[in-house]
């Protein structure tokens, strides 16, 4: 085994033990705790794939962003030391049965595709990337970025409308 | 340069993908709900990165993809939680149980 694979086993063994963590503990904020290490297990990932663009965007975004947005609502809307209700035993056993037999059929169908690498380097780099995203020809981007950013606007506006206490008559 | 063989590392996918299914399963909370559902959207993420970093390299698609994607989930958990938060002031809980009035 060479010091790549090497770590890529051990990066994946963190993320899903980590993710599992997160799903089955009872605190909730345990949960959040370990749903960040996974996230920054998937960015290290990112890493080891030489992505390196995508894994500052995963950073920034997902552990910066996303799970201090689900801490801060955590503290927002209960106590963070209470232990959540356990499912109970025959819900558990039937969502384990029915999440490992989608599994074993989904891999199955992975591995009897047996994707094979091409083996020819990826070149990406930011600024390629940026000449893709406003570009309007063949491989241009233009319109999925004027999409999403008017999607980031009209959520933003949203989350301001449902989050506000209204009650203008009362001025 | 591609040492893993690419089976192995949609294994880590597929199984952050039923990860996060069984949490959805299983949860009850509406703030875990949408930990499972950030779960889910990461294994996509690295499906997409993966393929074409492996299989397509001479192409950018999937890293687009993933980008758009990580934007639209950002979007996503602001306006959860803000529906949350909203729901935790009229309902007083975030047990997806307590919230049924629109159920039936």
């Amino acid at each position: 085994m060479t010091a790549a694979q090497i770590i890529f086993y051990i990066i994946a063994a963190f993320i899903l033990v980590t993710a599992f963590l997160s799903v089955t503990t009872t605190k909730i904020f345990r949960s959040a705790i370990w749903l960040l290490f996974s996230l920054i297990g998937v960015a290290c990932l990112y890493f080891w794939l030489e992505v390196e663009f995508i894994a500052a965007v995963q950073i920034v975004v997902y552990v910066g962003g996303i799970v201090v947005l689900i801490i801060f609502s955590i503290f927002l809307t209960q106590q963070s030391g209470k232990e959540m209700l356990k499912p109970t035993a025959l819900r558990t056993a039937a969502s384990a049965l029915a999440v490992l037999f989608g599994f074993v059929l989904t891999y199955l169908l992975i591995y009897k595709n047996d994707f094979q690498s091409v083996n020819k380097p990826f070149d990406w780099s930011v600024s390629k990337i940026g000449n893709h995203m406003l570009e309007t020809g063949e491989h241009g981007y233009a319109l999925p970025f004027e999409v999403v950013s008017i999607l980031l606007l009209a959520a933003m506006i949203g989350c301001i409308v449902i989050a506000l206490k209204s009650k203008p008559e009362e001025k | 340069m591609n040492e893993v063989p690419v089976s192995h590392i949609l294994f880590v996918s597929t199984a952050l993908f039923f990860i996060g299914m069984y949490g959805l399963f299983t949860r009850r909370n509406m703030i875990t709900l949408l930990m499972s559902v950030e779960l889910i959207l990461n294994s996509v993420n690295i499906n997409f990165v993966v393929f074409n970093k492996y299989v397509w390299p001479d192409k950018l698609d999937g890293i687009f993809f993933t980008i758009f994607i990580i934007t639209i989930a950002a979007a996503e958990a602001a306006v959860a939680i803000a529906i949350i938060i909203n729901l935790y002031r009229s309902h007083k809980s975030i047990d997806v149980e307590s919230a049924e009035e629109m159920k039936w």
